[in-house]
């Protein structure tokens, strides 16, 4: 971790607590997780104390504090994606890769992690990697689209 | 400038995008291109159209002729066909399921035709990244009549006088939360634009900021004359990455015209907004949350009183709309509180926004005005129920709401009725549910959500949702028992009497509605063991028809494949069989069969 770089991310924001999430959102965009000493370096450039920011970050789903995969899976469980078989879709993803929803595979290729509704119902169910959207997925569907990222 | 000879407005939304709307747009311009009408012939990206299901599509301006279901293959024919020789593709419009004859015009079309557009006013008209398109469109005619011939108080009593209550799901009426955030103490004021929509299945605040976003941007600096404020944040979820940007673009813009910033429109009124992305939290949408969110705090409900308007954002009187309230505004402004107040009920005015989905054709975003009847959106805007099945519920209300039954579709659409019938408006998500939807799954659904998404700090909300969730699992897996059902109603009123904030008090919802319109089908999970609508899976039983699986799929082998648990054995040209001591009950054989010989009993 360079520390360069989070000095780089503090000095984009306002150095006031109440830049905290915005700043941990980018740590978190540019690591795709939040390093310990990231958010040692931020608490101690805002001045306050490292508990703060760890309650945000195991409140918040956007953050994490282990290392996320290079390919982030989500499968949409909103209504519609329910109702359409979403949940199957999942399980499968989750035999296929080996991994459980809201954990990322050993070899750090893949996280997987259910999100509720994107917003375009109309597809249903969806499935994103990165920025890719997936729509009317099936069991079938599903290996030849995560081929695409291996 | 000469005009263009036509325009081809394509779908923009997400849902059109994902649909590869944009490999239409580049095809379209190619082929465009080939034919020497590059002079006479535009193509545009708007937001939404609304007609998801329909996607990716495009309409012809300004006949109004509608394309739907898209493909790159086609656009050399249709641009050769139809832009060239001026004979319009029938093969490419829009078929209504009963009938089979094309209809050539968007708004002959039986899902455009009940709509009123006032929020979606501008939808699948615009490009959305240009502001001279909005402003074309009477856009900020209304802020440049408020500054130049209105007083705040004014602005307020023509608000209060519409009629307008907030679309964000409560429901309280705007004109009053104006005044009393005017009327607060204080000299520093702010406005907030709530865009963190997390109800499951309700899609247009997303939708209008894609779309339109400076309709949002000139109702909030309406609102801030009126409420005094100099500062406003909008509040987004970080699941809407297309929506961010538009709105960043369109505060660009506005800023740079000198709509938002110092000395609006050369008067002595300030007011600039910031964005704020939400980090993935539900219980941010409740206002006091998302205040905390905003200060960079946890996002923790609070308990009210002191209401916002008069301590909100760093303690400092702060009025919270949604999207499309906001979105609401510029046109009552333009268009008279009379005008307004005439669309709607007695106690609902003007229209709501809905996003139509599950199990249902026409699922897209619809504007209705307030006191359409359920039956009217179902089966005329929506066009009914796919493949014959037969209407269930109509879920209102997202997470907060219930569920409908088919006895009461005649019910009209306004925040009482909906109250009444154990529901609620809420931010206008409508999922239609069909024969094959278990209630009972569904109700557990929704608590698996609000059981996630309770933020932990009262305890009847995050003790009381995960005990409700705990029983109603176990009913869908047949352990359940008739004392159960007394139990889950009598919990779900305490959680509903006693959380903190409006996430816990209206969790119940699902389960109690459920259970008062649907007690069959508890009773078939509790007494038979039996899920009716075969979604409960633990409950179901999965063979193979032995008969077709031989002689249609000829031992195809597709379910042996992808059993997770290697219980089904079986050859080419045999059929196969489910070691029922080895079948775990995921359900993907019967998924898989293109044969449909895995049935259930």
């Amino acid at each position: 971790m360079e520390k360069q770089k989070v000095e780089q991310i503090i000095a984009k924001h306002k150095s006031e607590p109440s830049a905290l999430i915005a700043i941990l959102q980018d740590v978190q965009e540019e690591y795709r997780y939040l390093p310990e000493e990231a958010m040692a370096i931020v608490v101690d450039r805002l001045n306050i104390p490292l508990s703060r920011a760890y309650s945000l970050a195991t409140f918040f789903t956007a953050f994490s504090l282990k290392p996320r995969g290079r390919h982030s899976i989500k499968v949409c469980m909103g209504t519609a994606c329910h109702v359409r078989g979403s949940g199957m879709i999942l399980e499968k993803i989750e035999r296929d890769l080996n991994v459980k929803r809201g954990e990322t595979t050993d070899d750090l290729k893949f996280s997987l992690d259910e999100v509720y509704c994107l917003g375009c119902c109309g597809l249903a169910p969806v499935v994103t990697i990165d920025e890719d959207l997936y729509g009317q997925v099936t069991l079938v569907k599903m290996p030849k689209i995560l081929q695409k990222y291996s | 400038m000469r005009p263009f000879r036509a325009n081809l407005m394509i779908c923009g939304g997400t849902a059109c995008v994902s649909n590869r709307s944009f490999d239409i747009k580049k095809a379209l311009e190619k082929e465009i291109e080939k034919q020497g009408l590059d002079d006479e012939i535009q193509v545009v990206t708007t937001g939404c159209n609304g007609f998801c299901a329909a996607g990716p599509l495009m309409v012809v301006q300004p006949e109004g002729i509608f394309y739907g279901h898209l493909m790159e293959k086609d656009i050399p024919f249709l641009v050769e066909e139809h832009f060239l020789k001026g004979r319009p593709v029938k093969n490419l419009m829009y078929v209504p399921p009963e009938t089979e004859v094309p209809i050539p015009k968007m708004n002959d079309i039986d899902f455009f035709k009940g709509q009123i557009l006032i929020a979606l006013r501008n939808r699948g008209l615009i490009d959305p990244e240009k502001i001279d398109e909005y402003i074309g469109r009477e856009g900020y005619y209304g802020l440049l009549k408020v500054l130049t011939s209105m007083t705040p108080d004014e602005v307020i009593k023509e608000i209060k006088d519409s009629g307008l209550r907030g679309r964000g799901g409560a429901g309280f009426p705007t004109g009053v939360k104006w005044e009393l955030t005017r009327a607060a103490d204080g000299d520093l004021k702010y406005i907030v634009c709530n865009a963190d929509e997390g109800d499951p299945g309700a899609f247009m605040d997303r939708s209008i900021i894609e779309s339109d976003p400076h309709s949002v941007l000139e109702g909030m600096v309406i609102g801030a004359y009126a409420m005094g404020a100099s500062q406003g944040y909008i509040y987004i979820r970080n699941e809407y990455p297309l929506a961010l940007q538009r709105l960043l673009i369109a505060i660009d813009q506005a800023r740079d015209y000198g709509l938002i910033g110092e000395n609006i429109l050369g008067s002595n009124f300030s007011f600039d907004i910031n964005v704020t992305r939400g980090a993935g939290a539900f219980v941010c949408g409740e206002e006091t949350a998302l205040i905390s969110s905003i200060e960079g705090k946890l996002g923790n409900p609070k308990p009210r009183p002191p209401y916002p308007t008069t301590s909100g954002l760093w303690g400092k009187p702060t009025n919270i709309n949604n999207v499309e309230t906001w979105a609401n505004i510029p046109v009552i402004i333009n268009r008279g509180a009379n005008w307004y107040s005439e669309i709607g009920t007695e106690t609902s005015k003007g229209t709501k926004v809905f996003s139509l989905v599950g199990k249902i054709n026409n699922t897209g975003l619809v504007e209705v005005p307030m006191g359409i009847t359920l039956n009217d959106i179902v089966n005329k805007i929506g066009g009914g129920i796919p493949d014959g099945k037969k209407f269930k519920a109509i879920q209102t209300g997202g997470p907060s709401g219930g569920c409908i039954p088919a006895e009461k579709l005649d019910l009209p659409v306004d925040y009482e009725s909906l109250a009444k019938a154990g529901s609620m408006m809420g931010s206008g998500g409508m999922v239609v549910m069909d024969e094959t939807t278990c209630m009972v799954d569904v109700a557990r659904y929704f608590l698996t959500f609000t059981k996630d998404e309770s933020c932990g700090k009262c305890t009847p909300c995050r003790e009381g949702i995960a005990q409700l969730h705990r029983i109603l699992t176990k009913i869908t897996e047949g352990e359940g028992t008739m004392e159960d059902l007394e139990l889950l109603e009598n919990l779900a009123n305490v959680i509903k009497d006693t959380s903190l904030c409006g996430l816990g008090k209206s969790a119940p919802n699902p389960v109690l509605t459920t259970m008062r319109y649907f007690k069959d089908e508890y009773l078939a999970h509790i007494t038979d063991k039996k899920c009716p609508a075969r979604v409960c899976r633990q409950l179901n039983t999965y063979v193979i028809n032995a008969e077709i699986c031989a002689s249609k799929g000829h031992g195809c082998g597709v379910c042996r494949r992808e059993c997770p648990e290697q219980a089904i054995s079986g050859e080419k040209n045999i059929s196969h069989i489910i070691d029922q001591e080895k079948c775990v009950k995921c359900g993907v054989c019967f998924d898989v069969c293109k044969f449909n010989a895995v049935t259930i009993e």
